[in-house]
């Protein structure tokens, strides 16, 4: 469950658990969060909180309310958000953050919600788990729904795959080389930023000279409907590879064939009767 | 008889991703009839891929069938989106029984997308979030709306688009195929123009790669479909491989009316 955790000026005041659709906060008494400074609205700001997102919305506080340090209107809150009221601070934390991989996991699997119109909502689970889950799950899904939806987990998965094949129904035609380290893998996007910025120099041709920038996550090259190739920009490395027309390209002297192939620095790409020269910025 | 494998250019690819043990989605497409079918399957053990497999077999063969015999002429708009309604609704049936004969398929189901082209147009079916594409002019299109609670939330105007990027409830999705007795398949038709580039996709893809990337890699690689296909796949495991992901990529090549010359079109007026 997520929870904020209240401080002034560094030192903890109380930890308050997202546990209610929608908690307030203010300085009049009747809030669930009360603060009492002068700097703080009656009504200043409220988090609802639905399933596992929190929206924290400024109730049109005299002082505002910033998120981060940037005035908000209306913020789903992020794990490790700072909430700043007057001088007070709250830091939004989702707990089973760092709760194991698997059962984070398990609970990214789709699930379907029903809804039932006009009843107050009532968690039913589908199908009983025949082990319980190890970890923590999360247990927003099942403790707090919206009106109208009944969280329902499709099934809980029971042990660890066996990796059964799948069906014939479909047929796998191009399943991409696995990256070497999936390590790198593990955080969301703007893994590729971390690439060092690559450039290409045209040797012959009328652009002699002129350098391409490879700044997007494919860049193309050649005459379209002649022959073209694509460099795509990956976790590890920028690849070279064939898009079309009867020839192939050649790197430093050879044809490559239609697999990929990384690129390294100084390497000679000859396309479209156009030579050219890859190397990396640094 | 329909044969639309001179129109339409088709490529496929289906990967586990990055931290899933198996793969639960299922897909198939048939250029001769047209059709396109992609389903992501949900459940413990392998239900999931029982629950995908299941609709994209029955609506493959099904729709097979019921295809053989007519001309292009007899299908028209609404002929075809009652055939994705008819079949959507029988793969329902056909997993709902399934999961209440077996208890370790209790409670599986899956989304679906359907997409058939006939006549210049496309319809297509959804349940789920489960998504069709469409590149026309350089410009990407999402064609479907999802049925989840982040795309209620999203039209209730309680969150943004890109606020919607960083929800955690992107798993959550308000309908299904083999949940219910009986489930509402939204269909709709839209006109074909030569050169589009269609994507029926998992959020296994639209969770972890943009549509501005997906946008950039079927302009750029068009010439080459599979290519397109598998540098989906690629950029989707390079952001983490967080979930089952699969594309189908239809690319229309030309022209297909139903009734090609003059002739035909005046007797059809006459019928």
């Amino acid at each position: 469950m997520a929870k904020l955790i209240l401080s002034l000026e560094g030192s903890v005041i109380r930890e308050i658990p997202l546990d209610k659709e929608r908690i307030t906060i203010g300085r009049r008494p009747q809030n669930d969060i009360q603060i009492e400074n002068l700097a703080v609205s009656g009504e200043h700001a409220c988090v609802v909180t639905i399933l596992n997102d929190s929206f924290l919305e400024d109730l049109g506080s005299t002082n505002g309310t910033l998120v981060n340090g940037n005035p908000i209107k209306k913020h789903i809150l992020q794990n490790n958000d700072v909430v700043e009221i007057g001088k007070y601070k709250m830091k939004y934390v989702v707990e089973a953050a760092a709760a194991g991989q698997s059962a984070q996991d398990d609970f990214e699997r789709t699930m379907v919600m029903k809804s039932i119109p006009g009843k107050p909502a009532a968690p039913r689970a589908a199908a009983a788990p025949t082990s319980p889950p190890t970890g923590a799950p999360r247990p927003a899904a099942a403790a707090v729904a919206p009106p109208t939806f009944t969280p329902r987990p499709a099934a809980a998965p029971t042990s660890p795959p066996t990796g059964a094949p799948r069906p014939a129904a479909a047929t796998p035609l191009t399943s991409p080389p696995r990256p070497a380290a999936p390590a790198a893998a593990a955080q969301k996007p703007a893994v590729a930023e971390a690439q060092p910025l690559a450039t290409l120099q045209l040797l012959t041709g009328p652009n002699a000279g002129k350098e391409i920038d490879l700044v997007k996550n494919l860049t193309t090259l050649g005459k379209p409907g002649v022959q073209v190739a694509v460099i795509t920009r990956r976790p590890q490395g920028y690849f070279i590879t064939h898009v079309e027309g009867a020839l192939f390209p050649v790197l430093n002297g050879k044809a490559i064939d239609a697999q990929a192939r990384q690129l390294n620095d100084h390497d000679v790409i000859e396309l479209a009767g156009v030579k050219m020269e890859f190397f990396l910025k640094r | 008889m329909i044969n639309l494998s001179s129109v339409l250019e088709v490529a496929i690819a289906t990967h586990p991703g990055m931290v899933r043990s198996h793969n639960e989605d299922s897909i198939a497409a048939d250029a001769e009839i047209g059709l396109a079918v992609l389903a992501d399957g949900m459940g413990g053990y392998n239900a999931g891929e029982v629950a995908s497999g299941i609709a994209v077999e029955l609506i493959r063969t099904e729709m097979k069938k019921s295809l053989s015999n007519k001309s292009p002429e007899e299908l028209n708009g609404q002929d075809a989106e009652q055939l994705i309604e008819a079949h959507a609704a029988r793969a329902n049936t056909a997993i709902y029984q399934a999961s209440l004969s077996q208890p370790h398929y209790s409670g599986m189901g899956t989304t679906l997308v359907v997409a058939l082209w006939h006549d210049n147009q496309i319809s297509v079916g959804h349940i789920g979030d489960s998504r069709l594409y469409r590149l026309r002019g350089g410009a990407l299109e999402q064609i479907t709306r999802d049925h989840s609670l982040l795309q209620e939330q999203i039209d209730s105007g309680m969150i943004t688009k890109e606020q919607a990027r960083h929800s955690q409830n992107k798993n959550l999705v308000t309908r299904a195929v083999g949940i219910d007795p009986e489930v509402e398949t939204e269909v709709h038709t839209y006109s074909v123009q030569p050169g589009d580039v269609y994507l029926l996709c998992s959020d296994g893809l639209s969770d972890m790669v943009t549509d501005e990337d997906v946008q950039l890699t079927l302009s750029s690689l068009a010439a080459n479909l599979p290519l397109a296909a598998q540098q989906l796949v690629q950029q989707a495991n390079d952001n983490g491989g967080r979930d089952n992901v699969s594309v189908i990529l239809v690319r229309i090549a030309k022209d297909y009316p139903a009734r090609a010359g003059l002739l035909d079109r005046v007797k059809a007026w006459f019928k």
